[in-house]
Parts: C-alpha cells; structure tokens; sequence
C-alpha cells in the first residue's frame, strides 16, 4: 500500500500511509487507538473507499481497485475481525461454506467431510456438525481463521483476535498463525498485547495520528522504544506508576466501605464473602470464566441476587437490581463496553450524564447546559478524544469510549467504584492513564475494585487480590504475596 | 350415505302417511321411528304453514305456531350456520341476529355458528359441521371459490347445503336453494328512481365501496352505464371510500374545497352517506327532499332510514339480510324449482317512507 | 435563536444543517406537494370563511382539510414514534384499539340505550373512561413486549385481531348514534370558532408533549433502552417500565384520536373505523426520518411525516386519481420518500455533495 490518503468529515484519518507485507510474514501493525489502523485496514479490505493512493498485490505492476469486502476477498484478502462475525445459530460447516457455495444445491455430506479435514490439518477442536455457538470464544476465532485460510488467502487480517481468549487459547491461536506462516500466508497481526508482538511476530509497522511512524524489524524494536514510538514520547510512565503504589495498610486504614456475606447470584458462583475498605484498591482475579466477573455483578445487583447479605458502612442494605447498588453509592463498569456499557447513538454528553441522570430523577432532568458543563469537564479531566460532545459514543475509537462511560460513573461521585475489565481492547496510553486514575481515586478515599485479564496491571495497582478459580473465591493475596509466581500459583490451584 | 338415503325415504313416506292427517297426529308417529325422521316428520306442519309464511317474510308467526311439533317430537334440526364476522357491518349484524332468531330451539332448530372472514377458516368449520352430522349446512361464503370437495363431501354425509348472502363457483348440484341478493338490481333500482327525479342535469359526487365487492361492482355498474348513456348525466367524482365514513367526508369536502358543481351524492352504503353529509353541513349547503343536494344511500340502517323520514336524505336501496325467513322456507319445503333465489329489496323514498317502515326494514 | 445562530455561520454550513437534519426530508416532502399544488392548481391554497349549516362561522379550504384530518394521525404519531424508540417495534392495533376506544366513549355517552335522547354522561366522563380503557389496553400490549419478550408486531397482533369484535362486545353490537349537537364539536366546529377543534386538540396534544419532553427524562430513557437494553439495565433503569410506559402513552394518544373520530360523525362503524391507520402512523414515524428498530427519535419529525401522508391524500383526492389507482399512486410516493430518508441514501446523498464541494474547492 503506497500512500493512502483517507479523509472523513472533519479528520484526515490516513495521511500518506505506507505499508509493506511480506509472503510468509506475521507483521503487527501497532498504534494507539485513533492512530489509523482500522482505518487502513479497512481501506485494504475494501470497507472504505480511499481518496488517494495504491495499492499493488502479489508484485504485479499496476494498483489493483478494491471497492467492495467482496473484491478483497476475491484477491485472497481476508479479516478475521475482533467481534466474531459468523453465525452463532448454524454449524461450524455451515458457517464454513456460507456464502461461497455454487448455486442452490448444496452437497451436505460433502461439505461436512471437508469442513472436517480443514478442522483436523488446522487441528481445531471442534466437529463439523456441531453448533458454532457451543463452541468456545477462542475456536470460533480459530474457525473464522479456518474459513480465511480455506478460502485461499494470500493476506490475513486479524484484528484483535486475542483480546477476548485466555493464554492457553491465545497459545493454539500462535500455534495456527505459525502453521499458516509457514504455508506462505502473509498475515497482519493487530493487538494491544506488547508481549504477543514479541511472542509472535517478525515485523512491526508502527502508526500514530493517522502517519506512519516507521517499520521495523522486530529484534531492532525493544519493547520500551516500540511503547514510546507509538506514544510519540519517551516515556517511563510504565515504570512510574510502580513507585506510586502506596501499599493500603489493612490494620491502620481499615474502614469498611462494603461487606458481604455469603452473597449469590443466579449467575451459577459460589456463595462468596467479601469486604471493601475505604480508599483500598483491591481485584478479582482468575483465568476467564472463572467467576470473577458475576461476583462484582453480583455486587451490584446486575445478576439476580438469590442469597448472602451486604452491609454497606456497616448497615444491611438490600441490592436488588442495578438502582439501589446505585443509589448507595456503587458503581459499576461493565466487562463488555459494547453490550453492556456504551449506549451507541447517543452523544457522549448524554452518555456522561446518564447514569446520573437516572439517580437524580425521572421528573428532573439535566438542563441543557448543565449537560454541557459536565461534559466539557470530563472530556477534559479524562483527556476524552471526541469530535464534540455530540459526537455519538459510537463514533469514538474504544479507549475513548471506555472514558466516556468512567466519566459516567465518575459523575456519581461513587464511594465504591467497580472496574470490570478497564483496560481491555485498548491503547497503552489510555491504560496506563486509567491505572493512575484508578490510584489517584483511591488516594483520595475511593474505594475500588478492579479486574483485569493483564496480571501486571492488577498487581500494579491492587494492594489485595482475590483469586478464582471454578467460579469459586480460592484465595486472598496481600502484601508480599502479591508477585506473578504465588498469583499463577494460587489461580492454577498448584500444590502450595 | 346409503342409510342416510333410506331413512329419508322412510321421512317422505311418513310424511306423506300424514299429509292429510294434520298436525296434531304427528307426535305419535314421530316418537316411534329412529330418530333421524324427526326433521322429515316436521316438514309437515311448515307446508301447511308455507303460504302464510311467504308474505311477511321477516315475520314470527309461521315459527311460533309450528313450535308444537318439534316439542311434541322431542328432535330438533340440526343446522351449522357459517357466516362472516357480525362486527363486519351493520348489515351483517342484522343478518347474523335475524338467524339467530329464527333458528331457535322454539322454531325446531338446534343450531351452531361458525363466524369467521377467512375461507380457509369456514371451510375448517364446514368439515367440523359435517363430522358433527348436521342436517343442513347454512354458508355465507368468505371466497367464492374452493369449495367444491368440501361440498362434495357434504353431499356424501347426506348433509344439505343452503347458501346465502353470497354465491359460490361451484356446481349446483351441491347446494340445495342460494339465497342471495341482486346487487345489479339494487343499482337499477336507485339508478331509476333517482331518473324518476327529472333533474334538468345531474351532477353525481359517487362514493364507491371497497373496489371489487359485490356490493360495489353492482351499485356502481348501474350509474356508470346510465352516466356513459345519458350527455345530462355527469358523474363529478368518483372515488372509493372503502364504506368508510370519514373517508367520505374528506372527499366531499376536497369537491367542496375545489369548487365543483354538483347536486347529487349516490353512496353505496349508508355510512359514506353520512360522511357526506357532515362535510355538506360544514360548508352549509342544503340536502335532502326539496334542498340543493340530492343524498342517495344504501343497506337501510335504522338511523339512515330515521335520516329520510326527517328529510335529510332522499333515498336509501334496501341489501336485505333477512335471508332466514327465505332458508327457513327451503327446508321446510324442499327444495325449489330455481336454485338461486333473488330476495325482495326495495328502495325507500323520503316523501313516501313511514315509521312502520322504518321500524320493519332498518336494521 | 435558530435563525440567529444560523445568522453567524456561512451560508453553505447552513445549507449542510439544513440538510442533515431530520425533518428535512418530511418539510421538504410537505414543500414539493406544496409546490406541485400551486403549479397545477392555485386554488389549492384558498382558505375562505363561509358558515356551516347551523350558522357557525368555519373555514374551509384544502389546508384546512389537511390540518383536520391529519390531527388523528399526528396524534398517534406521537406515541407511535415513543413505542417504536423504546421497543424497536411497533404497534399495529392501534385501528383496533382506536374502534375499541371509540366504543366506549359511546358506550357510556348513550348508557346501553343505542339512540338516547339525551346523553347519559356528561362527554369528559366518557373520554376519561376511553383513556383509562385504551391505556389498559396499552399496558397489555406493554406487557407482552416487555416481561414476556414477544416481538412488539406479533404481540399487538392479538388486539389488532381482536379489537373490533371487543369494540363491537363493548356496545352490544349496537350502532348507536349521538344526537347531541355538542358532541360533534370534538370532530366538528365549536360555534363561533371558525378552525376545526381537531387542529385545536391535534396542538394540544403536541405542546404537551413538548412539555413532557422538557421537563421529564422521557426522551433520554426510551431513547437509552432502545439503543441498549443492557446497558440501560446497567445504569439503573427499569427498561420493562419503560417501554410498558411508551405504550401506555400510546394507548392514551389512541384514546384522544378514538375521541375525535366517533365525534367527527357521531356514531361508529366498528369494521371500518379508523381502518388501516396504524399503517399510516408507522409510515409517519418512519417519513419523519426514525428508524424503525428503535433508539434516537424526532417527535417533530414524526409529526410532519403524517401531515405529509394527509397531504398526499388530500391532493389525490383533489385530482380525482380513480379510485383503482388511487393505492398505487399512494405507494409510489411512499417508496420515493422512504428510499430519500433512508440512512444509507441520505449519507449517499452526503457524500456526492461533500464531492462537489471539494472539487469546487480544486477549481
């Protein structure tokens, strides 16, 4: 791709961006979030038209026009798209041939024998006949892998394909991305993950504010030049946040904020106890599934809560839904910004103002320009990039809606704050921006929680960790227990 | 079937045993044969009675003296009345409550209704009457056509099948009698009276029904051919508002609005009529006998017929609904020589109407 | 305020506004139809005072026309737009439930008697009975889509089926007629004003709902549970509530229209009552530019996009379209205005003007 020019109203998305992929390469294409690579993506798929450059294919003279998803695809472009984008309802067969059958009839057999082989030489768990949907996250990903590499792809895109699989599935995921490699498929690796950069990939095209920043070999690329390249500064705010840790001191601080007895929901956890004290930052954590999220869900009245009792500041409340947590001064960010956090075609002002909105009233609504003012004051405290701030959330790359919907809860000035997963599908900056709120919050007497799937996050910021292991509470770590070793430990339920 | 056969040929033979014997016999020699004589053993007394029945055909004094009969015979007449939903129209509810005050356990008849506005819908309730082993099938159909394997199988049970309000395409040989009225008629009718009105020109706002009934093919068939052969003739707007009030209203007022002459308003039905009339009153132009606007209507609801007597409108075509009197004369009687019987509708006339008729005819 | 915002910015940014809004595509709909009367017949904009025939003072004209009889659709726009934002669906018993209403307004005007002399109750009693009805009625619908999940279409479906038969139920198949002049001042003219109260309740009915709108969350609720039930669950909303609400309201908009409608001709006909308006209501809803899977919604828009479909009405009747192509013609102009507000068209739309302009930029 030679100097694509791409141009939405108001933003110069793409400004002469270069990019080479080679035959047989895994080449990650890293930025911040807004730094343009969705975009350029898009543009080499065929998704949005581009106002300038070329792209060459193959070596051949000559750019090659692609208009339309289905041009790409007929080149051997193929994505692979964060969000699974096969049918949940039909068979993995099914969702293998969709779309690319020969008139009307269709050889059932024969489609199911050959969705079988391409499952076993790819070594993906899964039978051709079986659902999509029974099937995990990670082998629906692998499928949708399955189907781009059957299709004859000369080109793989994948597009954060790893934010929502545990390690182990992350692991069979590389395992296939060097299997195809090997058979002379170039493939662009999109992620957030410094570390699967460097676990899997040969070379690293490095982007920010819709330019080319360079591309790399990844042995010449060190990760905390890679880091500092794509936040355009050198930076040691990794390394800061470490010293501004200050350990909570259970014995001296201990004012509980929240506790629970024996609380469960219907969300199939185990009764669990837990408390929280007044400025301490504590977290769940466990592989995926293990529970730790339906236990803060169940903390906030999300899932139904069928049995245990909370005490907030010491009294029995009752949590039922999602209000009364609300309005005793808990709030919650949600794991699945898309589906339970972002209201989409609202403007970001309304989105800031919703939740307390809902506190304040039915019959009592936000003037307009109190909305205004609230806005303004959070897309600036949060550094919210956003067109205006009637821009619909949707519109906003994912970091900044994940800011938005903080500056949501924000806005309830919350004594206890719930973060379910901060940090994932996001830009390192925007990370480690969230990591210092979430410290700062607490300095000042917030409470919080906080999840994540990234270890080193949690133990940078967490003075207590709970660990779950089979939708169960196994263990509580604190103080000098809190290193990578005795947390693996712990969540793997290793001999101790 | 055979059996079935049989014992009808026993009820005429009986039936005849008794033709001189009168009425009041009847009850010994009913009481002893297999019950399904009782229906031929009523047809007695209803041929006695025919003849005075046959004048009023709305009346209740045919039923009420045969009453005796069936009560003595302890059997009834087992009708399954098919019929379109009674909240289609005001026509049909006077249709639907003129049945079930003729076919009452009093009259000899045990009879079930089936309502519905789809044909698949009859035809399921059709088969259900015919597994239940009714005598008589009473259809007013939905559709026109698929009946046919229906009625056959009708005809197999040995059950009779009367239409009525609505013809069907199927051969004669399966129904008994059909019972319907002469929409052609009915638009002659009004076409000529409103001829009879010797107006130097006419100049007709018409207000169709929904395109394609019956109903509307046949009241606007007569105007249209009169206004194709008449040059004093001119029909100012046609527009269909589907026998919808409010419809009509707006088109007579947009004729208004637009400034268009005219003197005549022929709505195929009595609501549009009104319609018409409310947008009439609303730019103050007078209607009805003697006034500028000529208001012509049709079905004769009580109201619309109360309209004429006040002399607000000017005539109102009878559609008459009461087929039960004519049905009631077919089983009784047997069946007639022609197959389609054409009800008696009349047209009313505002200088002429009385209260009486208001009272006998709206429904 | 708009203009003197508008004042500030350049005339080309002003253009784009102009067009990105929402109403533009109805306002400019309304225009054309405008201009296309005034080209082909002047008269269409004539407004003449003249006196009904009680000797009221009214105005007529085709605007007026259009006015008064899109007020009934503007007001079930209202609650249509709501239930459509909050549900993603729609309503489609509103005819039923408007017969259903109506009914009852009679109902308990005549107290069981078809043809009273006097009313029975004084007419507020009866219209508050109809609202607290129609919102019932309302709140079953809300039921069914919210707590038991049945797609909005397939859940009205029941009272869309039923509803006439319920209406018919209400009235004992009675056709009762209200003589009371004051009643027909709802549908008709107070004395002595000379615009149509329909217009006066239509206007009502949309401040106060501006009001509501202003001063209650209502807009940012249903707009949040449409887009994302989920989230809106999250952040302490009941969104069952929520959308029982918008139907609810739906039900009191049918309430007021269902008023309107029986008062226009004093009576009713349940089959053909408000027939089909449910239809035109979604079409106003969608005309007004809102999607009909739910979320962001423009009342305004709503409200314009029925005056648009009355317009078009009243200028096919006022060009005297027949009556068979009359649907025809309707749904062509359907189409087009659809197809210009659908999203995809409009940012089609967009981007060739955002062309012109750059390439006006390289000249």
């Amino acid at each position: 791709m030679r100097n694509i020019h791409k141009i939405f109203p108001g933003v110069h998305a793409l400004q002469g961006v270069d990019f080479t992929l080679r035959k047989g390469e895994i080449h990650a294409l890293m930025g911040e979030n807004g730094a343009g690579k969705s975009t350029l993506i898009k543009v080499l798929t065929g998704v949005y038209g581009k106002e300038d450059g070329e792209i060459f294919l193959d070596g051949k003279e000559g750019a090659v026009a692609i208009h339309s998803p289905q041009d790409a695809q007929n080149m051997g472009i193929s994505t692979v798209y964060q969000e699974i984008t096969l049918c949940p309802n039909l068979t993995v067969a099914e969702n293998m041939f969709i779309g690319r059958t020969a008139g009307a009839v269709q050889n059932w057999k024969k489609m199911n024998a050959d969705t079988e082989k391409i499952l076993q030489s790819l070594q993906i768990p899964a039978k051709a006949a079986q659902q999509l949907g029974t099937c995990s996250l990670a082998v629906q990903q692998m499928i949708a892998i399955a189907r781009a590499v059957d299709m004859e792809c000369k080109v793989l895109i994948l597009d954060e394909p790893t934010s929502s699989l545990d390690e182990q599935e992350v692991e069979k995921l590389f395992k296939l991305m060097r299997d195809l490699r090997a058979k002379g498929v170039g493939i662009i690796f999109v992620t957030h993950f410094l570390e699967q950069v460097y676990e899997v990939c040969d070379r690293i095209t490095v982007m920010r504010d819709g330019k080319l920043v360079g591309e790399y070999e990844i042995e010449n690329l060190p990760r905390v030049q890679l880091v500092s390249k794509m936040l355009g500064k050198e930076v040691d705010d990794l390394s800061d946040i470490k010293s501004e840790v200050k350990t909570f001191d259970a014995g001296k601080d201990a004012v509980p904020v929240l506790e629970a007895e024996g609380l469960v929901s219907n969300a199939g956890i185990k009764p669990f106890d837990f408390h929280i004290n007044k400025g301490e930052v504590n977290g769940f954590t466990g592989l995926l599934g293990s529970g730790r999220s339906e236990c803060v869900r169940a903390i906030f009245g999300a899932d139904r809560v069928i049995g245990g009792k909370v005490k907030m500041g010491g009294k029995d409340v009752k949590i039922a839904k999602p209000l009364d947590a609300m309005k005793n001064g808990i709030a919650y960010l949600p794991e699945d910004r898309k589906v339970d956090g972002i209201v989409g075609d609202l403007s970001v002002r309304d989105n800031i103002i919703l939740a307390q909105q809902v506190l304040k009233g039915f019959f009592k609504p936000f003037s307009k320009a109190e909305a205004n003012k609230v806005a303004d004051e959070y897309i600036k405290l949060l550094n919210i990039k956003t067109a205006s701030k009637d821009t619909p959330i949707k519109s906003l790359s994912g970091g900044n809606q994940q800011k938005v919907i903080l500056a949501r809860w924000l806005f309830t000035h919350p004594e206890y704050l719930i973060l379910d997963e901060p940090t994932r599908g996001i830009d390192v900056g925007t990370k480690v921006d969230i990591q210092k709120l979430v410290l700062k919050l607490a300095s000042e007497g917030m409470s919080v929680t906080f999840i994540s799937s990234e270890l080193d996050e949690m133990l940078r910021t967490c003075s207590r960790l709970i660990v779950m292991r089979d939708r169960k509470a196994v263990g509580e770590l604190t103080g000098d227990d809190l290193n990578q070793g005795t947390v693996m430990n712990t969540i793997a339920g290793g001999d101790k | 079937m055979k059996k079935k056969m049989a014992v009808l040929l026993t009820g005429a033979m009986v039936m005849a045993t008794l033709a001189g014997c009168g009425g009041g016999e009847a009850a010994p020699a009913a009481t002893e044969p297999a019950a399904e004589e009782a229906p031929a053993a009523e047809e007695a007394p209803a041929a006695e009675e025919a003849p005075a029945a046959e004048e009023a055909p709305a009346e209740e004094e045919a039923p009420a003296e045969e009453a005796e009969a069936p009560a003595a015979s302890g059997e009834l007449i087992t009708v399954g009345i098919i019929n379109n939903d009674p909240n289609e129209s005001g026509y049909r509810t006077a249709n639907d409550a003129d049945l079930k005050a003729t076919f009452t356990e009093e009259n000899g008849y045990s009879a079930s209704f089936a309502y519905s506005m789809k044909n698949d819908e009859q035809i399921a309730a059709a088969q259900k009457f015919i597994q239940d082993g009714v005598d008589y099938l009473l259809l007013s159909a939905a559709d026109t056509s698929g009946w046919d394997s229906v009625l056959t199988d009708a005809q197999d049970a040995g059950v009779q099948v009367i239409l009525f309000d609505r013809t069907i395409d199927a051969d004669e040989s399966l129904y008994l009698a059909s019972i319907v009225s002469d929409m052609d008629k009915e638009g002659e009718t009004a076409v000529n009276w409103l001829e009879s009105q010797g107006l130097e020109t006419y100049n007709i706002i018409h207000l169709q029904g929904v395109m394609g009934s019956a109903a509307q093919e046949g009241r606007s068939g007569a105007l249209q051919a009169k206004a194709d052969a008449e040059a004093n003739w001119n029909i100012v707007e046609q527009q269909t508002a589907e026998w919808n009030a409010e419809n009509a209203q707006q088109i007579v007022q947009s004729v208004i609005s637009s400034g268009k002459e005219f003197n005549v308003i022929y709505a195929e039905n009595d609501d549009m009529a009104k319609g018409a009339v409310a947008a009439l009153d609303a730019a103050n132009i007078s209607h009805g006998v003697g006034k500028d606007v000529i208001i012509m209507g049709f079905d004769c609801n009580k109201w619309a017929l109360e309209e004429l007597l006040a002399g607000n409108w000017n005539y109102d075509g009878q559609c008459n609904p009461f087929q039960s009197s004519y049905i009631d004369d077919v089983i009784k009687n047997g069946a007639p020589a022609e197959k389609t019987i054409i009800m008696d509708e009349k047209g009313f006339d505002a200088t002429t109407i009385t209260q009486e008729d208001v009272d006998t005819y709206g429904i | 305020m708009a203009n003197s915002e508008n004042a500030k910015t350049s005339s080309a940014s002003f253009l784009k506004n102009l067009v990105r809004n929402q109403c533009f595509i109805p306002v400019a709909a309304l225009l054309l139809l405008a201009v296309f009367n005034l080209i082909a017949d002047p008269s269409f904009f004539r407004i003449t005072l003249g006196y009904n025939s009680a000797g009221n003072p009214v105005l007529s004209g085709f605007i007026i026309d259009i006015v008064n009889n899109g007020s009934e659709l503007a007001i079930l726009a209202i609650g249509m737009t709501l239930v459509t934002a909050a549900s993603g669906g729609q309503d489609i018993s509103v005819g039923a439930a408007i017969a259903i209403a109506g009914s009852v307004v009679l109902r308990v005007l005549c107290g069981g008697n078809a043809r009273p002399e006097t009313l029975q109750a004084p007419i507020i009693v009866a219209f508050l009975v109809a609202c607290v009805v129609a919102m019932l009625f309302g709140a079953f619908n809300g039921v069914l889509v919210a707590y038991f999940k049945i797609q909005p279409m397939i859940a009205t479906l029941i009272l869309y089926t039923a509803g006439r038969s319920i209406a018919a139920w209400i009235n004992n198949n009675e056709l009762p007629v209200i003589s009371d002049p004051k009643f027909a001042y709802f549908g008709g003219f107070i004395p002595g004003i000379p615009i149509p109260t329909p217009c006066f309740i239509a206007i009502a009915c949309m401040i106060v709902i501006g009001i509501v709108l202003k001063v209650t969350n209502l807009r940012l609720y249903t707009q949040s549970v449409g887009i994302n039930q989920s989230s809106s669950k999250l952040n302490g909303l009941n969104p069952e509530m929520i959308k029982v609400m918008a139907f609810v309201i739906l039900g009191l908009c049918v309430a007021v229209a269902g008023l309107i409608k029986v008062s226009r001709v004093s009576s009713i006909n349940y089959s053909v009552i408000a027939k089909d308006i449910e239809m035109d209501a979604i079409l106003a809803v969608a005309l007004g530019g809102n999607a009909l899977s739910g979320g962001k919604f423009n009342m305004a828009a709503s409200i314009i996009g029925a005056f648009v479909i009355q317009c078009l009405t009243t200028t096919l009747y006022k060009f005297g379209v027949s009556s068979t192509a009359l649907p025809a013609y309707k749904a062509v102009v359907v189409i087009l205005l659809v197809v210009v507000s659908a999203p995809t068209v409009r940012e089609y739309l967009n981007k060739i003007s955002q062309k012109m302009k750059l390439s006006k930029e390289v000249a």
